[in-house]
């Protein structure tokens, strides 16, 4: 933590973003405490996954700050942003395994890449991160023979296997069946109270959200409307929020807005 | 109303040739810009060996019989054609100069170039398409690697040494169909086949069309990757890629060997 205001981990002040002419974010503003465990939630389309990808510096803002760890990520040149980066995890929404790798080299890129472990230490330890998702004996297997929860579980494996400072989860939880998210949710709350990682998580599924987070921001109308613990967002007054997280088809989001 | 008619077509002729060239030339623009961040992280380590020996393999060995036939075939046919004509003249036995040169200046460079940007070319753009549309090149940068230094280079790299070695075996096999026909048909004895092919090739042939070669080798891979790594819509957008990037490298090529040609001849002839 250098000069961190407080300790936040995370800071996202004014971020615009648009994609061809169209605005997804606007004016968004987001924290994340060193050390807190984050849920956004929001409804499809919204720019959950844009918001991610502007954390970790894979899209610019057209205009706003992105701050981690106290540094303006959006000045950094190439080689600070790659070594910045190597604090963080990130799972995709579609996993984005590499079609051309193994599991094995998949899980162990930064491992193969950067470290100097021999490769029964990378072996060793990237079986140990696919346990810890409930996975054995795929190493060799290409990630096109996998199922698609076996693959959100493989990037999610390649996520924490640096143990990384601030990871952030992409819909960790989707394509599973409810035991397997259920190991996952326990995991990331594990992670999060044994390694004291950061992390954002984005999901739709309400329970589990209220599993891992910390505290829960809600994304709309390409804003965070609302901010506050599990129990804050789960009694909120907000009739936005209210209908979100109950699940109702009736009340002010509109079903077919796009 | 005719003559308004005609101006109206021009001024709209002119109109769109102007804002094509602009598009043609930022195009180049960005496609300089890839080749020299491709040229500045080949110097960065870590180099890649074992990716490099598999795209080499990849894109020379593999394609190693496409070349032989095609230039095996090209040098027959130009045997045969050029025979038709010399043949009126008895003056066959020059079909051997005029395949020699011929092959080693023009067609070996440029055959083997199409065929590659065709093969390989393709693929690259198809694999690095599927890899941007589906994150795997952002997830590339989240794990801090940098996708020019992990996926241009090793094929930079490979076509650089592999184009104009497969030019090399082109300029050979060609030479090698022009003898059969040479030889075998027309009756022009062994050693005055080799003489006539040898004695008017010089080094600088085979160097010009080895340098041409070069350049093609980096235009496809600069196309390729560019268009690779810019697709956007899916499978879809994957295929319109992979298109453009067989089209653009094709026109880039010929418009490369144009410029060279004359280049060589202004060169040579002064
Ligand atoms: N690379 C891109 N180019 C153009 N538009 C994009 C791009 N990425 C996202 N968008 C647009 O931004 C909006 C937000 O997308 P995003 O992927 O963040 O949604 P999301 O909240 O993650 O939704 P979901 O819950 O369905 O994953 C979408 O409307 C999408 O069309
Ligand atoms: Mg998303």
């Amino acid at each position: 933590m250098e000069q961190g205001s407080d300790n936040l981990m995370i800071e996202l002040k004014n971020v615009s973003k648009t994609f061809n002419g169209r605005l997804v974010l606007d004016g968004l503003d987001l924290s994340v405490k060193t050390g807190e465990s984050l849920v956004i939630i929001g409804r499809s389309g919204c720019g959950k996954s844009v918001t991610l990808k502007h954390i970790i510096g894979i899209l610019r803002p057209d205009c706003g700050e992105v701050r981690v760890d106290g540094k303006d990520i959006t000045k950094l040149n190439v080689k600070e942003l790659n070594k910045m980066r190597m604090n963080f995890g990130m799972l995709f929404q579609g996993a984005a395994l590499f079609d051309s790798l193994s599991v094995l080299k998949n899980v162990g890129f930064q491992l193969f890449e950067y470290s100097e472990m021999t490769l029964d230490e990378i072996k060793r330890r990237v079986a140990e991160c696919l346990s810890r998702v409930g996975l054995k004996g795929i190493e060799d297997a290409k990630p096109s023979e996998l199922s698609g929860g076996m693959k959100k579980r493989v990037g999610l494996a390649r996520a924490i296997c640096m143990f990384p400072k601030i990871i952030l989860f992409d819909e960790p939880t989707t394509g599973l069946d409810p035991i397997m998210g259920d190991v996952i949710n326990d995991l990331i709350r594990h992670l999060h109270d044994t390694l004291k990682m950061t992390s954002v998580t984005v999901t739709h599924d309400m329970k589990s959200a209220y599993k891992i987070a910390d505290r829960i921001a809600m994304l709309y109308d390409k804003k965070i409307i609302a901010v506050g613990t599990p129990e804050e967002i789960e009694n909120s007054d907000n009739p936005i929020v209210k209908q979100f997280v109950t699940g109702a088809a009736e009340g002010p989001i509109n079903s077919t807005e796009d | 109303m005719g003559r308004l008619l005609i101006k109206g077509f021009i001024g709209n002729f002119l109109n769109s040739t102007y804002r094509n060239i602009k598009v043609f030339f930022r195009y180049v623009g960005s496609l300089a810009i890839l080749l020299f961040r491709t040229i500045f992280w080949m110097f960065i380590p870590p180099i890649r060996k074992r990716q490099i020996l598999e795209q080499m393999n990849n894109i020379g060995v593999k394609s190693f019989p496409i070349v032989f036939l095609i230039s095996t075939f090209t040098g027959i046919v130009l045997a045969l054609q050029s025979a038709y004509q010399m043949q009126k003249f008895s003056a066959e036995m020059y079909i051997a100069s005029l395949v020699a040169l011929s092959v080693t200046r023009e067609l070996g460079p440029v055959l083997t170039a199409l065929v590659i940007a065709g093969r390989c070319g393709a693929a690259m753009t198809a694999e690095l398409g599927t890899m941007k549309v589906t994150e795997q090149v952002e997830a590339l940068e989240t794990l801090s690697a940098n996708p020019v230094q992990y996926l241009v280079v090793p094929r930079f790299l490979a076509l650089i040494i592999m184009v104009p070695l497969l030019t090399i075996c082109a300029d050979f096999f060609g030479i090698m169909g022009g003898y059969l026909i040479g030889v075998g048909k027309l009756g022009i004895s062994h050693g005055m086949y080799l003489k006539m092919t040898f004695d008017p090739l010089a080094l600088k042939d085979i160097v010009t069309g080895l340098i041409k070669s070069f350049s093609f080798a980096v235009i496809i891979c600069v196309i390729a990757c560019f268009e690779g790594v810019h697709s956007a819509g899916g499978a879809e957008g994957v295929g319109r890629a992979t298109t453009a990037s067989v089209v653009r490298s094709f026109i880039m090529i010929i418009i490369a060997d144009c410029f060279f040609t004359a280049l060589f001849y202004f060169i040579m002839a002064k």
